[in-house]
């Protein structure tokens, strides 16, 4: 069996440490995994503000690519798993729209398999599978741990947690003997999207969630979506400095994984020192 | 004397609602302008319209109004309002039919956003994929916002997160996707598609 | 020779606008065995009636075919017509030209022919119809109340001033229901059970009414008049002739849990009255928790017990009664606010429900009426309203209105204003339904007393520092706000029972998509159901406020009290028939007989030179609603529905097909 492993275009740029930890995490766990060959962008951040179509039809020739591997597809990234269930619920629920992209792709899709989160692997695998291989305990390290939106919202198709309370990364982080705080910012959007073209927003949204964070004791933040890493990391102004881990980054140090090999050598936020002073690397 | 005379935009008030559910946008006459999804909006504070007062635009058919708010271009697309909906309107779904219609009327009032999405499109249909080193770049240039951010381009180049692009080797039916939009339907991606050819680039990679 | 009449209606444009009613006329006159055709702009008027009357009698007709509207709306006023004029009623036969032909089409070419075939196939019926006589049945002229809240007690009342036996069935330990959870009631303020328990004891005192505590109903079978209802009594493991209300063996009880009368606010014991107040004033054994039974230790309340009450070896007792008329009067419950993520319910024990601010206002409530905050027991300084929590949310919730938050919560801010003058109270609110006597005076008193009203619906509730920050959007400013609050008050939505479905499948009566027992028609039948001898009363119809739910529960009790003063009813003649000729005696058709109406007959006949006995179906026709469905089952064609036989629905579709 396995997956197809889809790493998305961030994970090849500014998010190859997500890659890195990704495929480390995954080698380690013994879970098996074939990058999606010749895979494309799925339009995550501009398809569906320009065309309907293409907005299903971009992440659609990866669901082909996959189906025809007989694998499901499987990624790291939250907004191209957000695509790929969109467009996944899309050719399943419009035959109309359906048939007009499976025309210009030449191929069908029956959608076997719904398209996975890495979270939703390493879950499937089950928290304590994966807390019986941790061999480097990080112990008293306050995580907050933080969904974003595209791995709740919408619910029709975004099904990873329920979205308003989440609770399957608290899962999974604790594992490491890490402790999750309880704070209420967990959902609440960094407006990655718009950092680029409207970054003045972006940093005031960015600061209140990683203040909300400091407040409620947590000393790092802890995501699984690319453009929330890395729009923490880049656009937060506040007085303390969070630095904001992927969880494959943490998991993989809990598995006595080399950090330069999780890619931890590469954040804007230096995510070394802090686990310098904890002894945890 | 100075009020919105309702009676105008009687031909629009169906009509725009339904243009607007053709692109994506579910449920738009359901609004009962409750505001839970003003109220839940990351960036409601940034607006000048809220979003369910844009709901009410589109629902009144005052589609001029709707298309030119620049609502529409701060929405991220978190989908807090959606979730939340109690009547089950997609409303970032209707905020990005808005800037479908919006970009294929060559609508212009967020340039910056709309550079955004053009930019990320071309590259798609150039490589096939994103190469975020081009996509800023090119950007920047079309935004003409070229300092910003500099320092932090400069260290993830360090980094080697930026690295010049490379096309798939299925580029060709990643571009047959853009062409069918050219030729199909009534209301296809073609009318943006012009707005694309200012950032064209020579075919093949 | 079978001489048919047929009375085509125009229904003024409502059929003549889509039908060529002059051309159906034309072709009825040619269909064989058809005399007479008219056509009427109102068949159904005085005049109409009188046009059908005179020709019965002119041209002797002996059938008579309206083409109409629905038989489910005028079947019944032609059928007396045409007894007036001396016909059987059942030779009359509708031809529904409106619902199923006018209406649905726009084109009266399609439509015309339309309405032709189904005239013809009417006739084709009608000259197969025969004579049919309604049989009668007595009356059992006791009543049967399900549920003791405010509408079971009020319809128990009424029915027993008017001389008739109620008993009355609830299921928890005491009657009294939701009212006797609530502190004060809009309009008027007036204390809930200072109103509610002389109504309580006036029922349980009254010697026509009979009160059946921690009782459920099992089974109803039977028809109007002639129920037969199985009741368990739930083993209370108390001697009620024997106790004496003393109250020492809740007292030494060492056992206890969240109390379901306080909405988990408070807890009481194992042995337990919900309340001060309860009818009948006697404890009850919680046999769930009672360690006497989960450990077989214990026993100091019968130990304590100076009357020698407590019998732990009492059993449920099951009752089968009959009843003539039976009020379902089972309320509803509050909806699940937890589903509700945003605002936090459950996980933060500062957001609660109206139901719950009513046990803290009360001065029987866990806080001796002191409105505290669960969390601390602090006195709240900001309390947040929030209304339409599962109401008008198709989303998360039920698309309806629950009618009564709008002014509890009016009621709740005034409270709250009275009970702690300087705390501010905020209401989240998208509209003020203040439908109802002196409902806005009470909605504008709240507001005067300084309330704040914001219009918006609320998104998020998180907590901050002791605080609970609520995230809504005033749409009449079109800005966020943020309110910083002590306590929230979620209006929760007014549901179905959960077993709603389950008890309306006993009544053998239907209720809505959401649970809610449907009654026979929204306008004209609001308090019968589809079922005759079953009314309904109070929230199991559908979100009520007190004065509407007793106003329903008197009209119930009206509807009893006029079926209990005829000595007998006539019957439906539309019931089945067996031909004992053709019976075989497989008795299929009991198997599918929906009111066991179907029961086995051994008869004696000679075959032949001898004497043989053999099985057969037979049918009571006391029981047997007209459903049909032994007609289908029945291999030998023996069984045939009277006014729908094997014969005339061949007709039927011949007339139509062929």
């Amino acid at each position: 069996m396995g997956y197809a492993y889809y790493p998305g275009c961030s994970l090849h740029g500014t998010a190859k440490e997500y890659d890195m930890s990704s495929r480390a995490c995954l080698d380690f766990l013994g879970i098996q995994y074939r990058e999606l060959p010749d895979w494309s962008c799925c339009g995550a951040s501009s398809a569906h503000s320009v065309d309907h179509t293409l907005a299903v039809s971009l992440p659609a020739r990866n669901l082909t690519l996959a189906e025809q591997m007989n694998l499901p597809l499987m990624t790291p990234c939250a907004a191209c798993y957000s695509r790929l269930r969109g467009a996944h619920h899309a050719l399943r629920s419009d035959p109309g729209l359906a048939k007009k992209v499976l025309t210009v792709l030449g191929s069908e899709y029956k959608g076997r398999y719904e398209p996975l989160s890495i979270l939703d692997v390493l879950y499937q695998y089950g928290p304590e599978a994966v807390g019986e291989k941790v061999t480097k305990k990080l112990k008293e390290l306050r995580v907050a741990c933080y969904y974003g939106c595209l791995l709740l919202r919408p619910p029709d198709y975004a099904k990873f947690d329920d979205p308003e309370n989440p609770g399957k990364m608290e899962r999974l982080v604790e594992t490491t003997g890490a402790s999750a705080v309880d704070w209420p910012h967990r959902t609440e959007c960094c407006g990655a999207s718009l950092s680029l073209s409207d970054t003045k927003l972006v940093v005031s949204l960015a600061t209140s969630i990683v203040d909300m964070a400091v407040r409620h004791g947590a000393e790092c933040i802890v995501t699984a979506c690319p453009m929330c890493q890395a729009n923490l990391d880049m656009r937060q102004r506040g007085r303390t400095k969070l630095p904001v881990y992927y969880v494959t980054e943490l998991l993989g140090l809990a598995f006595g994984l080399e950090p330069k090999r999780l890619g931890l050598t590469t954040h804007m936020v230096n995510a070394i020192s802090l686990l310098r002073a904890k002894q945890l690397a | 004397m100075n009020h919105l005379n309702l009676s105008r935009y009687e031909g629009e008030w169906l009509s725009f609602a339904q243009t607007v559910e053709a692109e994506g946008g579910k449920k738009v006459l359901s609004c009962y302008q409750c505001g839970k999804c003003s109220a839940g909006c990351p960036l409601s504070f940034a607006m000048e319209q809220q979003p369910h007062q844009v709901m009410r635009m589109v629902q009144l058919g005052l589609s001029d109004r709707a298309l030119q708010s620049p609502t529409i271009w701060r929405c991220a697309g978190c989908f807090t309002c959606t979730t939340r909906c109690p009547r089950g309107v997609d409303i970032a779904g209707v905020m990005s039919a808005l800037r479908v219609i919006a970009l294929a009327r060559n609508v212009r009032t967020s340039r910056r956003a709309q550079a955004f999405h053009k930019v990320f499109l071309s590259l798609i249909k150039r490589y096939g994929r994103i190469n975020e080193f081009e996509l800023v770049v090119r950007y920047k240039l079309a935004s003409m916002n070229l300092f910003q951010d500099l320092d932090l381009g400069l260290r993830m180049f360090m980094q080697g997160k930026l690295k010049p692009p490379r096309g798939i080797a299925g580029v060709r039916q990643v571009r047959a996707l853009f062409r069918h939009e050219k030729g199909g339907g009534k209301r296809s991606g073609l009318r943006l598609l012009p707005g694309l050819q200012l950032t064209r680039h020579r075919e093949g990679v | 020779m079978i001489r048919v009449g047929v009375f085509v209606c125009w229904c003024g444009s409502n059929i003549a606008g889509t039908v060529d009613v002059g051309k159906v006329a034309e072709e009825a006159a040619r269909i064989p065995g058809v005399v007479h055709v008219e056509q009427n702009k109102y068949t159904c008027s005085d005049p109409g009636q009188d046009s059908i009357r005179k020709a019965i009698k002119e041209h002797r007709l002996d059938r008579v075919v309206v083409a109409a509207c629905s038989p489910r709306m005028h079947e019944n006023t032609f059928r007396k017509c045409a007894a007036s004029a001396g016909l059987n009623p059942y030779l009359v036969e509708m031809a529904n030209i409106r619902e199923h032909c006018s209406w649905v089409h726009s084109d009266m070419s399609v439509s015309t022919p339309k309405a032709v075939d189904i005239v013809r196939r009417a006739v084709a019926k009608v000259k197969r119809c025969v004579p049919l006589h309604p049989s009668t049945i007595p009356v059992e002229k006791r009543a049967l109340v399900i549920g003791g809240g405010i509408a079971g007690i009020q319809a128990a009342l009424d029915i027993a001033e008017a001389g008739y036996d109620v008993t009355v069935v609830e299921r928890e330990p005491t009657i009294g229901g939701r009212m006797a959870q609530l502190d004060k009631t809009f309009p008027t303020l007036d204390c809930s059970s200072c109103i509610l328990t002389p109504k309580m004891v006036d029922a349980a005192s009254h010697p026509g009414i009979r009160i059946l505590t921690y009782a459920e109903v099992e089974e109803i079978s039977g028809y109007v008049g002639n129920f037969e209802v199985r009741v368990r009594k739930r083993a209370r493991s108390v001697d009620e002739a024997r106790c004496t209300a003393c109250g020492i063996c809740i007292l030494k009880c060492p056992t206890s849990r969240d109390s379901e009368f306080n909405m988990g606010l408070g807890t009481r014991k194992a042995i337990y009255m919900p309340f001060p107040q309860a009818v009948p004033n006697k404890p009850t054994i919680d046999r769930e928790i009672c360690r006497h039974f989960t450990a077989g230790k214990c026993g100091i309340c019968q130990k304590v017990c100076p009357s020698g009450a407590v019998d732990f070896s009492q059993e449920d007792q099951v009752l089968t009664e009959k009843f003539g008329a039976v009020v379902a009067a089972t309320g509803a419950t509050q909806f699940s606010v937890e589903v509700y993520g945003e605002y936090g319910y459950g996980r933060y024990p500062d957001v609660i429900t109206g139901l719950e601010l009513e046990r803290l206002i009360s001065s029987t409530g866990p806080t001796d009426g002191k409105i505290r905050r669960p969390s601390d027991g602090k006195i709240p300084k900001t309390v947040v309203f929030i209304k339409c929590v599962g109401s008008r949310d198709e989303n998360k919730g039920y698309p309806y209105c629950s009618k009564a938050c709008c002014m509890y919560t009016a009621k709740h801010a005034i409270l709250l204003k009275e009970k702690i003058p300087s705390a501010s109270a905020y209401v989240f609110y998208m509209d003020v339904r203040a439908g109802g006597k002196d409902y806005e005076e009470f909605y504008k008193r709240s507001q005067e007393m300084g309330t704040r009203y914001v219009r918006g619906r609320v998104s998020r509730i998180y907590p901050l520092d002791g605080k609970l920050i609520v995230q809504g959007e005033d749409t009449l400013l079109g800005e966020r706000v943020e309110v910083e609050a002590d306590l929230v008050v979620l209006a929760a939505a007014m549901v179905p029972q959960p077993d709603a479905p389950e008890m309306a499948r006993k009544l053998g009566i239907s209720y809505n998509q959401y649970g809610f027992f449907s009654e026979a028609h929204p306008k004209l039948r609001p308090v019968e159901t589809n079922t005759a001898g079953v009314f309904l009363a109070g929230t199991c119809q559908g979100p009520k406020d007190i004065p509407e739910t007793v106003a329903q529960a008197s009209a119930a009790a009206a509807k009893v009290i006029s079926l209990f003063a005829k000595s007998e009813l006539s019957t439906n003649p539309n019931v089945a028939s067996v031909d004992e000729s053709l019976c075989s005696g497989c008795l299929w058709c009991s198997n599918v007989c929906p009111y066991k109406a179907i029961e086995e007959k051994i008869i004696t006949e000679r075959a032949g030179k001898e004497t043989v006995t053999r099985t057969v179906a037979s049918v009571n026709t006391g029981l047997c609603q007209g459903c049909g469905a032994c007609t289908v089952a029945c291999r030998d064609g023996a069984m045939n529905l009277l006014g729908f036989t094997n014969e005339q629905i061949l007709a039927e579709v011949e007339a139509l097909c062929l």
